[in-house]
C-alpha cells in the first residue's frame, strides 16, 4: 500500500514525532499548572515549541551526520551504514527528542531559554553553511587536482606553451596559453571599462544634475543585470562579425568572428557597472570641505577633482577595479561564445584565442572519465582560477581597508 | 603684457578649455554605456522578435486506410508500427494537390515541394492520428509547421540569392511559398509553440521550443527559493544580531563576503565534484542545479539581509527588550518583520540572479538533450531528480547549432529571458517604493 510507505517515511514521521511532541509538552504544561498559567516558569507555548525543536534539531542533525558517513563509506568502497541504519538512527533520536522534552516540561522548567537555545544552534548551524561551501570548494578542487598532479607533471602544466588535449592519451595540458588568452581578454576589457566607468561616476558624483543622476545611474546599472549569456549572444552575433568585417580583414589583422578583441569590449561593457558603482561611492564619500578648499583657492572644477578628490578616493577606485579584474578573469559565457575555443599565444587581438574558464567548461562537459588528466586538469585550472580571484578579492579588501581615509 | 579682469589670459583659457574637456569626458562615457545598452538591446530585439511568429501551411490531409491501417482493425498498437516516414508523403500529396487546385505550376521538384513543409509535421500528424483513429479514411485540415528556410523566407532572413546557394531549398521552392502566401495556405503568425514546446533535433530549429527550458528553470527557482531563503535570512540574523566578536564570527563573514566574489564556473566545479560525483545526485537535475544556485545566491540573500536588519533602528530592540522581551524574541518579533520588506526585494534579486546564470549549469550536464517534460517528483528519480535544461543553458544550447533558425530561436529566449528578470526587478523596485520606510 502506497499509503503505508507514504506515512512510515522518515520526514512524514520525523514531523508527526514533532507535532507530538508539540501538543503533548503543550498539555502537560497546562495541566502542570492546572489552568493558572502564572505558575508556569515558561508559556505553555514554549514548552510546545521546545518540543518540537528538540525532535527536529537532533534528527536533522544525525541525519546529516549519519548521511554523510554513509556516503563516504560508499564512495571509499566499504558499507558502513545500510540505509535502514540510518532510518532507525533518527527516528530514536526523535523519539528520545520527544519523550525527553514531553516528560521535562513541568512548573519549573525554563522551556523559553531552552527553545531558545535550539533556535541559536539552528542559526550557528545556517552560518557555518558559508565555511563548509567554501571548504568543499577548496577541498574537491584540492583533492582531484592532487589527482592530476599525480599523473601529470606540475612543472609541465605551469610551464608548458602548448595545449592540445588528446583523449587517447599523451596530451600536452600547459596552462600557459589560457593564462595568456584569459590575462590578454582580461585586459582589453578593463582598457575599456575603467576610463568609461571611472569617467562615468566622476560626472554622475561631481557634474550631474539630481535628475540626470536618477536617470543615469539605474540605467549603468542595468548593465549589471544582464545575464551574461545575453553579453555572450550579443559577442557572437554583433559584434564578432563587426570587429571582423570593419577592422580584422580591412587592416588585415585575420578573418575570425571570434577573437579577444571581441569578448574584451564586450566584458569591458558588463564590467562598466563594477567600476562605476563603487567608484560613484568612494567619490560621494570625500567630504564636500575638501572640495570647498579646492575651489576656494582657485581651482577649477575639474583640477579639484583631478588632485583632491581622486587621490582621497584612490583606495576606493583601486579596489573597484581589482574587484572588475577579478570578474574578467572568472567570466564565462562571454570568452565561450565570443573568444573561440584554439589555445594560442599570439598578440594578434582580432585572433582567436582561448581562456582558462573556456577549457574547463570544454573539458568537463560531454563525455568525462574522472580517471583521466584530461578530465582532471579542469580541476587544476579551477584550483588556479579560484586562487587567481581570491588573491584580487582578498588584496581589494586589504587596499580598501588600509589605506582608506578617515575623516572625522 | 598687462593682465587685467577683464580679459580672460591664456593660462585661463587653457584651464577652462581643459575644465570643458574634462566635463565632455565624463558625458562622453556615460553616452558610450547608454549606447551600448541601446545597441545591445536592438541588437537582440531585431534578431530576436521574429521568433515568437512562425509560418505555418495550412493543408487538406487525406488519411488512406491502406497506408496507415491496413488490418482495419484501428489498433493503435498496429498502428503505431508506421512511423513518420510513413506520414511524410500524405503530406507531400495534400501539398501537391494544393498547388494543383489553385493552378500553380513550377519546375521545383516534388522533392524540393516537399522539403517546404517541417520535419517536424509528419510526427505532429502520427501524434493526432494515433490520438484519433476515427480520422483514418477521411480528410483532416491542419495547419502545420513550413521548414525552417521557408519561415526564414516570410522573415527576410533567406532571400532567392542565399536560396540559390542552399542545398536545403531552391529559389523556385520560395517562388511557390510566395504564392501559396498570396493565396493564403501559408500564413505566419504568433507562436506559442515557442514558449510551450520542448527542444528539436539540430535539423527542425522551426518546431524548437522553450517550454522544457522554462519548466527547468522553474524548478531550480523553487529550489533556490526553499533553500537559500530561510538559510540566507538565518545567517544574517545570527551575524547581526547574535554574532559575539570573535574568531569564528570574523571566519564566516571573510567567508561570506569572497564567496560572493568567486567566479561562478567555480560553483560549478563544486557541483560536478560534490553533489553528482560524491553525493550521487542526478546529473542534469534540477535539484543539482538549485542546490548549486542556492549557493551562489546565498552571499546576496545574507547581505541584503544584513542591510535591512541594520537599517532597524536599535530604539526597536531596546523598547522590546525593556518591556522584558529576550532578545530572540526581540529579533523575531519586532526587528525581522520590519526588516521583511528588505529581506524579499534581496531575495527577489538573488533569484533574478540564479535566473540568469549559465556557466555553473554547464558542468553539472545541464546541456544535455532533453525533449520529455521534466516532474517535478518521480518514484526513481526522486524531487526534481529528472533531467531538465534552464533558459539560459537552452540559449547556450542553441547558439552551437548550425541552423541559422537557431540565431533567432536564441535571441527570442534571450527577449524572454529578460523579460522574466525585467518584471522580477521591477517587482523588487516597486516592492521597495512600497514598503520602505526612514526612520
Amino acid at each position: 500500500m502506497w499509503i503505508f510507505d507514504v506515512l512510515f517515511s522518515l520526514p512524514v514521521l520525523v514531523i508527526g514525532l514533532a507535532l507530538a511532541g508539540l501538543f503533548g509538552a503543550t498539555a502537560r504544561a497546562k495541566l502542570a499548572c492546572a489552568g493558572d498559567v502564572r505558575r508556569l516558569a515558561a508559556l505553555p507555548r514554549a514548552h510546545g515549541s521546545n518540543a518540537f525543536f528538540s525532535v527536529m534539531v537532533p534528527a536533522l542533525a544525525v541525519f546529516l551526520l549519519l548521511s554523510l558517513v554513509r556516503l563516504i563509506g560508499d564512495r571509499q568502497g566499504a558499507a558502513t551504514i545500510s540505509a535502514s541504519t540510518v532510518y532507525w538512527g533518527v527516528l530514536v533520536v526523535a523519539l528520545l527528542g520527544c519523550a525527553g522534552a514531553v516528560l521535562r516540561s513541568s512548573l519549573g522548567f525554563r522551556a523559553r531559554l531552552a527553545s531558545e537555545a535550539w533556535i541559536r544552534a539552528l542559526l550557528i548551524a545556517a552560518s557555518s553553511i558559508a565555511i563548509a561551501t567554501t571548504a568543499g570548494i577548496v577541498l574537491s578542487m584540492v583533492f582531484e587536482a592532487t589527482q592530476f598532479f599525480g599523473q601529470y607533471a606540475w612543472q609541465d602544466f605551469f610551464f608548458s606553451t602548448e595545449w592540445s588535449p588528446n583523449f587517447r592519451g599523451n596530451s600536452s595540458l600547459g596552462i600557459l596559453p589560457l593564462l595568456w588568452g584569459t590575462l590578454y581578454v582580461s585586459a582589453i576589457a578593463l582598457a575599456f571599462a575603467v576610463p568609461v566607468g571611472l569617467f562615468a561616476a566622476i560626472y554622475l558624483a561631481e557634474y550631474a544634475s539630481p535628475r540626470m543622476r536618477s536617470i543615469a545611474k539605474p540605467m549603468i546599472e542595468v548593465l549589471a543585470g544582464i545575464p551574461t549569456i545575453v553579453y555572450g549572444l550579443f559577442a557572437l552575433i554583433t559584434v564578432g562579425p563587426l570587429m571582423r568585417d570593419y577592422f580584422a580583414q580591412p587592416m588585415g589583422l585575420g578573418d575570425s568572428a571570434s577573437s579577444i578583441m571581441t569578448a574584451g569590449l564586450v566584458m569591458g561593457i558588463m564590467l562598466i557597472p563594477f567600476v562605476s558603482s563603487l567608484s560613484d561611492d568612494t567619490i560621494n564619500a570625500v567630504p564636500q570641505a575638501m572640495r570647498d578648499g579646492s575651489l576656494g583657492l582657485g581651482a577649477t572644477k575639474s583640477e579639484t577633482i583631478r588632485q583632491v578628490i581622486i587621490p582621497a578616493a584612490l583606495p576606493g577606485i583601486v579596489g573597484a577595479i581589482l574587484l572588475a579584474a577579478s570578474r574578467a578573469i572568472g567570466e564565462t559565457m562571454i570568452v565561450v561564445l565570443g573568444a573561440g575555443t584554439a589555445a594560442r599565444l599570439s598578440l594578434n587581438p582580432f585572433e582567436a584565442m582561448t581562456t582558462i574558464t573556456v577549457k574547463i567548461v570544454s573539458q568537463l562537459t560531454g563525455d568525462t572519465d574522472f580517471a583521466s588528466p584530461e578530465t582532471l586538469v579542469a580541476f587544476a585550472l579551477g584550483l588556479t582560477l579560484f586562487t587567481f580571484t581570491l588573491c584580487l578579492n582578498v588584496l581589494a579588501l586589504v587596499i580598501v581597508r588600509k589605506y582608506r581615509e578617515q575623516y572625522e | 603684457m598687462t593682465s587685467s579682469l577683464l580679459t580672460t589670459d591664456s593660462r585661463t583659457k587653457r584651464r577652462n578649455a581643459a575644465e570643458a574637456r574634462f566635463r565632455a569626458y565624463g558625458l562622453a562615457a556615460i553616452g558610450i554605456a547608454a549606447l551600448a545598452i541601446v545597441i545591445l538591446l536592438t541588437s537582440v530585439l531585431t534578431s530576436g522578435l521574429s521568433g515568437f511568429r512562425q509560418t505555418y501551411i495550412t493543408l487538406e490531409i487525406a488519411l488512406p486506410e491502406a497506408k496507415l491501417d491496413k488490418s482495419g482493425a484501428r489498433d493503435p498498437a498496429v498502428m503505431a508500427k508506421v512511423t513518420t516516414i510513413g506520414y511524410t508523403p500524405l503530406l507531400r500529396d495534400a501539398l501537391l494537390a494544393k498547388m494543383a487546385d489553385l493552378g500553380i505550376s513550377t519546375t521545383a521538384s516534388d522533392k524540393d515541394i516537399a522539403g517546404m513543409i517541417s520535419k517536424e509535421a509528419a510526427a505532429t500528424l502520427r501524434d493526432l492520428v494515433l490520438a484519433n483513429p476515427d480520422l483514418i479514411g477521411g480528410t483532416v485540415t491542419l495547419e502545420v509547421l513550413a521548414e525552417g528556410r521557408i519561415d526564414g523566407y516570410f522573415k527576410s532572413r533567406v532571400t532567392m540569392e542565399s536560396a540559390a546557394l542552399d542545398s536545403n531549398t531552391s529559389p523556385e521552392a520560395l517562388q511557390v511559398a510566395q504564392a501559396l502566401a498570396d493565396a493564403g495556405v501559408i500564413s505566419t503568425h504568433f507562436n506559442w509553440a515557442f514558449l510551450t514546446a520542448p527542444d528539436a533535433s539540430d535539423q527542425r530549429p522551426e518546431a524548437a521550443g522553450l517550454g522544457v527550458a522554462i519548466l527547468g528553470s522553474l524548478y531550480m527557482m523553487a529550489v533556490v527559493l526553499v533553500l537559500s531563503l530561510p538559510i540566507g535570512v538565518a545567517t544574517a540574523i545570527y551575524l547581526e544580531e547574535f554574532a559575539p566578536k570573535n574568531r569564528l564570527s570574523d571566519l564566516i563573514e571573510v567567508n561570506i563576503a569572497n564567496l560572493a566574489a568567486v567566479p561562478s564556473i567555480v560553483f560549478g566545479i563544486l557541483g560536478l565534484a560534490i553533489f553528482i560525483n560524491f553525493a550521487g545526485l542526478n546529473q542534469s537535475s534540477p535539484l543539482v542545479g538549485g542546490l548549486v544556485l542556492t549557493l551562489m545566491t546565498l552571499p546576496t540573500i545574507i547581505i541584503a539581509t544584513r542591510a535591512a536588519l541594520k537599517a532597524v533602528p536599535p530604539s526597536i530592540r531596546d523598547a522590546a527588550l525593556g518591556v522584558g522581551a529576550s532578545k530572540m524574541q526581540s529579533v523575531f518579533h519586532h526587528v525581522l518583520p520590519l526588516a521583511a520588506p528588505g529581506i524579499l526585494t534581496g531575495t527577489i534579486i538573488g533569484l533574478a540572479q540564479a535566473l540568469g546564470e549559465t556557466a555553473p549549469l554547464l558542468l553539472i550536464g545541464m546541456v544535455a538533450f532533453v525533449r520529455e517534460y521534466p516532474a517535478a517528483y518521480t518514484e526513481g528519480a526522486g524531487l526534481f531528480g529528472e533531467a531538465a535544461t534552464a533558459l539560459p543553458v537552452q540559449i547556450f544550447n542553441w547558439t552551437q547549432r548550425a541552423d541559422p533558425g537557431f540565431v533567432e530561436r536564441a535571441s527570442a529566449a534571450v527577449i524572454t529571458l529578460l523579460l522574466f528578470l525585467a518584471v522580477m526587478n521591477t517587482v523588487a523596485v516597486l516592492l521597495r517604493r512600497r514598503f520602505e520606510r526612514r526612520w
